[in-house]
């Protein structure tokens, strides 16, 4: 074992897991916008809502991830013929995340929503809410708090899934350990050092949801 | 105020509603009593299309509910409910739960909607319950603070969907006096019970159901002592 370069090596990997961490993030914003909007169109009882939105998450929870990284890094500049900036890589690799994290997250919803009793969009339509209202003011409240935990775990996914990105040249932690290998030949000690890294981040993140849920649990009966 | 004709509901192939007609005035209390599945409940969720009827014709004070250009949430507005299992928003406070619809849907203003709850809250005996969550209450206390919540919207009507049924026998008696002064103030009310005491007091008149049609109605005095259909007696028969 070279400790030393395994010591030598901790800014550089650290850097990565920053990167990894920050792109991680954004998946779970940006998928938890589109995944809301997903379980909205889902449940709607329009079927020109529902098919397209079941359609997506039928798509990016059925297609791996690697094909869609590679869609929309190399497919969408060809069919949309534009010449991808310099720094297309990131842009792609935040979308990809995002749109398939989407998916998750968007069943994630479905599931919260469907869990609140029937009995409250009755009581809150027969106030004269409108459906959106119900939704607005009684549902989603109720069904955020129980989403919490399923939107950690998607967390903890994504950053062991964010690790795919490194195909398209992003330095993430795993791309930031290629690099390392590359130039010193010492995989065994390089990548055990990233898988560690990973292994922090993940059990740092499920620590935390589980303190999140045992203080929502607190609260769960209001 | 309510004029029910030839109402059908099926669910699936099973027929619920097989031809109910009905008619409230204003001021009226209505009780609907009969053995369970004879289609009480599905009838009442009718009234403010919880339920989508099969056909029939159903006109709550002079707006047909199933004509397509008719707002369901204005006649909702109008016609409070309240429900077997209270269902109360658990993440509001009392006083919140009472002024969420007022607020959001005839748009008084914060202050005017707290006022309004607060008075509503001292009419069922809760005064001091406002800043509470629902977990923090009795069956009888929730059943109370939802009656305020449908009371906030100034209904013309107010529908009961076996408001006691869930409650614990020493609980019964608050829900049904907060109904019974209801009644006195001249609340047009249709209530779905088993509570066959409230039924002679308060009642002006009982809907006896069964299999999916009323079998008898009439005033609980004749109702009760002299009733002529024989589906009627046998119910009687078995719950007095």
């Amino acid at each position: 074992m070279d400790w030393h370069l395994m010591v030598k090596s901790i800014p550089i990997l650290l850097n990565g897991a920053v990167l990894t961490i920050e792109l991680s993030a954004a998946a779970v914003a940006f998928g938890t916008v589109i995944g809301l909007s997903i379980a909205m169109g889902r449940l709607s009882r329009h079927k020109l809502l529902a098919w397209p939105a079941g359609a997506y998450v039928d798509f990016f929870r059925g297609t791996p991830l690697l094909v869609q990284i590679y869609l929309i890094y190399f497919g969408l500049p060809q069919i949309l013929n534009f010449t991808p900036p310099d720094s297309y890589q990131y842009i792609a690799g935040v979308i990809a995340l995002s749109l398939n994290s989407g998916a998750y997250i968007a069943e994630i919803f479905r599931a919260g929503i469907q869990s609140i009793d029937r009995g409250q969009t009755e009581a809150a339509r027969s106030l004269g809410m409108t459906q959106a209202q119900a939704m607005r003011y009684v549902i989603l409240p109720q069904a955020f708090k129980r989403v919490v935990p399923p939107l950690g775990n998607e967390f903890i996914a994504m950053l062991k899934d964010s690790a795919l990105v490194s195909v398209i040249s992003i330095e993430e932690l795993l791309f930031s350990g290629k690099i390392i290998v590359g130039r010193t030949f010492k995989p065994f000690e390089i990548y055990i050092e990233v898988a560690v890294m990973y292994l922090i981040l993940t059990l740092t993140i499920s620590r935390l949801v589980n303190y999140l849920e045992r203080r929502l649990a607190k609260g769960d009966t209001r | 105020m309510i004029r029910v004709n030839n109402l059908y509901k099926h669910f699936g192939k099973l027929e619920v509603l097989k031809g109910v007609t009905a008619h409230i005035r204003e001021k009226e209390v209505v009780v609907v009593i009969g053995p369970s599945g004879s289609g009480k409940s599905t009838f009442l969720r009718c009234l403010n299309k919880l339920e989508e009827c099969t056909s029939g014709e159903i006109v709550i004070d002079g707006i047909p509910l199933n004509n397509d250009d008719t707002n369901i949430n204005a006649v909702r507005r109008e016609v409070g409910m309240v429900f077997q299992r209270f269902n109360l928003f658990p993440h509001m406070t009392a006083l919140q739960n009472i002024t969420l619809a007022p607020m959001k849907v005839r748009k008084l203003d914060k202050q005017e909607a707290e006022v309004q709850a607060r008075a509503l809250l001292r009419k069922v005996g809760l005064e001091d319950k406002a800043d509470v969550y629902p977990d923090q209450l009795s069956g009888g206390q929730l059943q109370r603070v939802a009656i305020a919540r449908a009371l906030a919207m100034r209904p013309k009507i107010m529908l009961f969907d076996e408001p006691t049924s869930a409650l614990d026998p020493e609980m019964v008696g608050e829900v049904l006096a907060v109904m019974k002064d209801l009644a006195r103030e001249g609340m047009t009310m249709v209530v779905v019970t088993h509570e066959m005491g409230f039924a002679r007091e308060v009642g002006d008149r009982v809907l006896f159901m069964d299999e999916g049609i009323i079998m008898e109605e009439g005033p609980p005095d004749r109702l009760f002592n002299n009733p002529q259909n024989p589906r009627t007696k046998g119910f009687l028969s078995k719950i007095l």
